[in-house]
């Protein structure tokens, strides 16, 4: 007879993961069972917050795990428990509620049916990057990686009366898919080499053995790095980035640029820093060239653009540049400042997009043009924008700033001088296309032209009050870790110390 | 030192004033102008007892604040005020009252104005008393915002190209700034193992601590910076434009600040963090400073516009200013430091009496004015003196700065004293004769009705004008101050690169100044 031992089941370390999955499913259950007439968005949305809050509250307890435990692993070395899957997991679980918070109303004003599907799908996501952030192995990974990517497919998609919104969802789909098979590709090739998927078995047999044909392990890292650099939207892999972005539902993109960046950027880390531990010198070239072209690419891409969304898009490329030069550095500052710079980014970029909802419009398109005179028009916007734009400009006292400081003396302690001055000149150029849209809100040539409107329109905007939250927590965020950023600095230096 | 924390409430008062002109309600500009008005008089007041209770025979840092902000960088929060900021302190501090007075007449979003134009004191103020790298830096990168806005916001006609240009040639000089001070911070780490943007501590460090060529990479990464802001030719060239488009108010505080940063940062950071490259770069910086006050003097005098040609003479003072640096002789040093207090009260007088014309006629073309002495006797009057002061007439304070700048130059490099003293007399050239073709004359049309200046305008005006003589007559009191931190500055510079060569006049006399570092 076959004993068959199951793992012993470690329920902290999955906790959070197990409370967002089971929300997902009761919301599901729920919509079946109830009655058509039965409103059913409400309900979901409240238990998806309430999930949310629930793993939120896991998270805590995992950190003390942790903080008096050390990390450790569960599930037969599956996941890993640390700080630095904590740390992603927080900013998974803020984008998620965030975004939540802002998909009602901007559902409601664009005229798209709101189904507790849309809820359970972000859940279903949320809890995939979840699982990413301690993926202990690639086949965790991959799967982690499959689990966030589907629901994101149909999100993308979730506006089916407008065809953009299904553009993106196919477009998505396929590159996202085409990546996943990369990246399965490069796992088959790394297990081929190492005989493991364990991250932890790579790691020891690699710093045990001499490999006297490496050919297949580099390959098989090169299309690892290749498959999460899509999801990171790093250039050459970003293609699908602007026209997924701006097709999407504003706090669908909201979503996608802030948690499933951190997700992504969570599994090439801790591939990176573990696994390949003993590759660094290789592995800091493929990022070096990767980081630079991401620079370049994000920032020049930006140029041209007249469309906000589309803007942001490149923009949130230029940011995945940026994390690649602290990636780069393979020391523990350069884990820490990516860390920093992913938590900082979250808040910089939803509230860029909660700007976004809040301009309203019913087709979703925001030529740059069409801010004209903003500054007048509608002052608290046009100064909410500008806010967030200057804060990724990376202009001081706000986290934008703390953020590049960070990624940047990662770079000049691990003496990439090159990726040093590729940064800070690109935050130049930067600056120009985001100043480009604060110039359209408050320096319009034609000023005296303006309407009459202008008396009569309300300083505040008629926005209801959870967008209104999202973007005062994203302004306190954004201003308090610029000003006092030793919180959060501490926070991600704990996280990655006990990694 | 002083046990309340006088530099943080200079610092801190007028960002204190911006948030709280923000509360106030839009319908009524003239409360948010009364708190701004009030907030830069009391900022004022702090820069004016500091300048009281300042010790005058000490050469280091008075007044010190040092406290942690951001450890695991090692960035935190210093500042402290010595010689070479005291003035750049006092002269910020005066100009903003008067500027928000000269801008009375901005009916425009006047709450946005006074809000961007307190950021901007308290953003400028911070820059000249931060003694950490990263906090200098951020002080640095904040203030191009409120300045930013203020030109795009209350610019003249062109102010989008404008305000763009000043914000990305500045950003651009900057980035290297940041990198440079990035890598001297951790060249330091794994030299002593502590990381630190302690100014003290990284001055004290830098010459036996790294390489001559990496020191003149790091002193060009740092220059750039600087050289843009100064700005030192061939880097002037957002100058003009930006002054031309700035709201007079912010012409003021460019033509009489935000240039003197640039010089600062070389006074603060130049050649004291990088001795060697500043002795070997010397040369190439003289010239330049050099081809500036040519270049500069010469551009002035053919310009059409009054702002223009003032913009331009900026360019030929701060060229003075950059070579009493280069030279880097006590001399030399007591007259930048000099001109840098100077020249913000003669060129803010010159810019607020353009500003005045420009209110009662709409233009700036000299060719359009005429004969304005007949009619505006009081203004051309300020004028007058106001030039007179700009050109370095004796008597008044920009003769003192210039003449010991061109004297220290002449002691260590004789032909770049000789042709930059010819900038004196081409100065006196374009400014005789745009006032001759403004103000002499048979006025005609609308230059014959011409209000002259009123109570509220002589206001503005007369007290620089005053303050400008007051320091030319009897410049001691001022001299006393910037002295000893220039001499112990010199020493230091010359112990470090080994250089005893300088003439016998100038020969260290350190007895009576405590506190060299």
């Amino acid at each position: 007879m076959i004993a068959i031992v199951a793992p012993r089941v470690d329920w902290t370390s999955i906790a959070p993961v197990v409370v967002l999955v089971a929300a997902a499913l009761l919301i599901v259950l729920f919509k079946a069972i109830s009655r058509d007439r039965v409103r059913t968005y409400e309900p979901a949305l409240l238990i998806g917050v309430l999930g949310l809050a629930l793993s939120a509250f896991y998270l805590t307890k995992q950190w003390s795990v942790v903080v008096d435990g050390g990390p450790s692993d569960a599930l037969a070395h599956m996941t890993a428990l640390d700080g630095f899957s904590v740390f992603i997991s927080v900013i998974v679980i803020i984008s998620a509620i965030l975004m939540l918070l802002l998909s009602s109303e901007y559902l409601v004003a664009r005229g798209i049916e709101s189904r507790p599907e849309y809820v359970a799908l972000v859940l279903m996501s949320a809890a995939g990057m979840l699982v990413m952030a301690g993926a202990n192995d690639l086949i965790v990974v991959f799967v982690a990686l499959e689990v966030l990517s589907i629901p994101l497919y149909v999100l993308a998609a979730y506006d089916r009366t407008r065809a953009r919104s299904l553009e993106a969802g196919i477009k998505y789909f396929v590159l996202g898919a085409f990546s996943s098979a990369i990246f399965l590709y490069g796992v088959a090739l790394v297990y081929g080499a190492t005989g493991t998927t364990s991250l932890e078995g790579i790691q020891t047999f690699l710093a045990t053995r001499v490999l006297v044909n490496e050919g297949s392990l580099i390959a098989g890292m090169v299309l690892l790095l290749v498959g999460l650099a899509f999801k990171v939207a790093a250039v050459p892999f970003h293609m699908w980035t602007p026209d997924v972005y701006e097709g999407s539902p504003s706090p669908v993109t909201a979503f996608m640029a802030s948690a499933t960046k951190a997700a992504g950027f969570a599994a090439l880390l801790r591939i990176l820093y573990t696994a390949l531990a003993q590759y660094s010198s290789d592995w800091r070239q493929l990022i070096f060239a990767l980081a630079l072209v991401t620079l370049l690419g994000g920032t020049f891409g930006a140029l041209w653009q007249t469309d906000l969304k589309r803007l942001l898009a490149y923009s949130s490329i230029a940011h995945a540049g940026y994390i690649l030069i602290g990636v780069q550095a393979g020391t523990a500052k350069g884990l820490q400042s990516s860390l920093v710079y992913l938590f900082v980014y979250a808040f910089m970029t939803i509230g860029a997009f909660a700007i976004v909802v809040a301009l309203g419009g019913t087709d979703d398109l925001h030529a740059i043009s069409d801010l004209r005179a903003y500054g007048r028009r509608r002052p608290v916007i046009a100064a909410l924008l500008a806010f967030f734009l200057l804060a990724q400009a990376g202009i001081p006292p706000t986290a934008g700033f703390i953020a590049k400081l960070g990624v940047f003396a990662a770079a000049a302690g691990a003496h990439s001088y090159a990726l040093l001055i590729a940064g800070v000149v690109t935050s130049v150029i930067a600056a120009f296309f985001y100043l480009r849209v604060i110039l359209t809100m408050y320096a319009a040539a034609d000023e005296q032209e303006l309407p009459d409107e202008l008396e009569t329109a309300p300083t505040w905007p008629a926005i209801g009050v959870p967008v209104a939250a999202v973007l005062a927590i994203c302004v306190v965020m954004t201003v308090w870790v610029g000003v006092l950023p030793t919180i959060i600095i501490d926070f991600a230096r704990d996280a990655s110390l006990i990694f | 030192m002083g046990g309340y924390p006088i530099l943080t409430a200079i610092v801190v008062a007028p960002i204190l004033g911006a948030l709280l002109v923000l509360l106030t309600p839009a319908r009524r500009p003239e409360l948010a102008r009364a708190i701004g008005l009030m907030v830069s008089m009391a900022t004022l007041g702090f820069a004016l007892l500091l300048l009281w209770k300042f010790r005058t025979n000490f050469g280091g840092f008075q007044y010190l604040e040092h406290n942690r902000w951001f450890d695991s960088l090692g960035v935190g929060y210093i500042v402290g005020v010595d010689g070479f900021s005291l003035f750049m302190v006092v002269a910020t501090a005066l100009l903003f009252p008067i500027g928000l007075l000269a801008s009375a007449k901005i009916e425009h979003r006047a709450k946005a104005y006074v809000f961007w134009f307190l950021l901007l004191e308290g953003a400028i103020l911070g820059i000249f008393l931060s003694l950490d790298l990263i906090g200098f830096f951020i002080f640095w990168e904040a203030m191009l915002v409120p300045m930013y806005f203020l030109i795009a916001g209350w610019g003249s006609a062109n102010r989008k190209y404008a305000a763009t240009k000043f914000f990305i040639y500045t950003a651009a000089g900057s980035a290297f700034l940041l990198a440079a001070m990035l890598v001297l911070a951790f060249l330091h780490q794994s030299d002593t193992g502590t990381l630190t943007f302690d100014y003290r501590v990284l001055a004290a460090w830098t010459t036996g601590g790294m390489s001559t060529t990496t020191e003149y990479w790091l002193f060009f990464g740092f220059m750039a910076a600087f050289a843009v802001k100064a700005p030192l030719f061939p880097f002037h060239t957002w100058l003009p434009d930006v002054h031309t488009e700035a709201p007079t108010a912010g012409s003021v505080v460019l033509a009489g600040v935000i240039l003197k940063m640039g010089a600062y940062g070389v006074l603060r950071f130049g050649f004291e963090l990088f001795p060697r490259a500043s002795a070997h770069f010397a040369p190439l910086f003289l010239t330049l400073a050099v081809i500036g006050i040519v270049y500069g003097s010469i551009v002035a005098a053919m310009q059409k516009d009054a702002k223009r040609v003032i913009a331009y003479s900026s360019v030929a003072h701060m060229g003075f200013i950059l070579l009493g640096i280069f030279s880097i002789t006590i001399f030399g040093l007591d007259g930048a430091t000099f001109t840098m207090v100077s020249h913000p009260l003669t060129t803010g007088a010159l810019f607020l009496v353009i500003g005045m014309l420009y209110e009662r006629r709409h233009t700036r073309q000299i060719d359009q004015f005429g004969g304005i002495w007949k009619s505006a006797p009081k203004l051309t009057a300020m004028f007058l003196v106001a030039m007179f002061a700009g050109i370095g007439l004796p008597a008044f304070s920009g003769f003192v700065g210039e003449f010991l700048a061109l004297l220290g130059t002449f002691a260590v490099h004789r032909w770049w004293g000789i042709v930059a003293t010819t900038g004196v007399i081409l100065g006196a050239v374009y400014m005789l004769w745009m006032f001759q073709r403004v103000f002499t004359g048979v006025p005609e049309g609308e230059n014959a009705e011409m209000a002259d200046a009123n109570g509220r305008e002589m206001l503005v005006v007369v007290p620089l004008l005053a303050l400008s003589l007051f320091i030319g007559l009897y410049p001691k009191p001022v001299l006393d101050r910037i002295e000893p931190t220039v001499k112990c500055a010199v020493r230091s510079f010359e112990i470090r690169t080994q250089t005893m060569q300088r003439p016998a006049s100038d020969r260290m006399d350190l007895s009576g100044v405590k506190g060299c570092r």
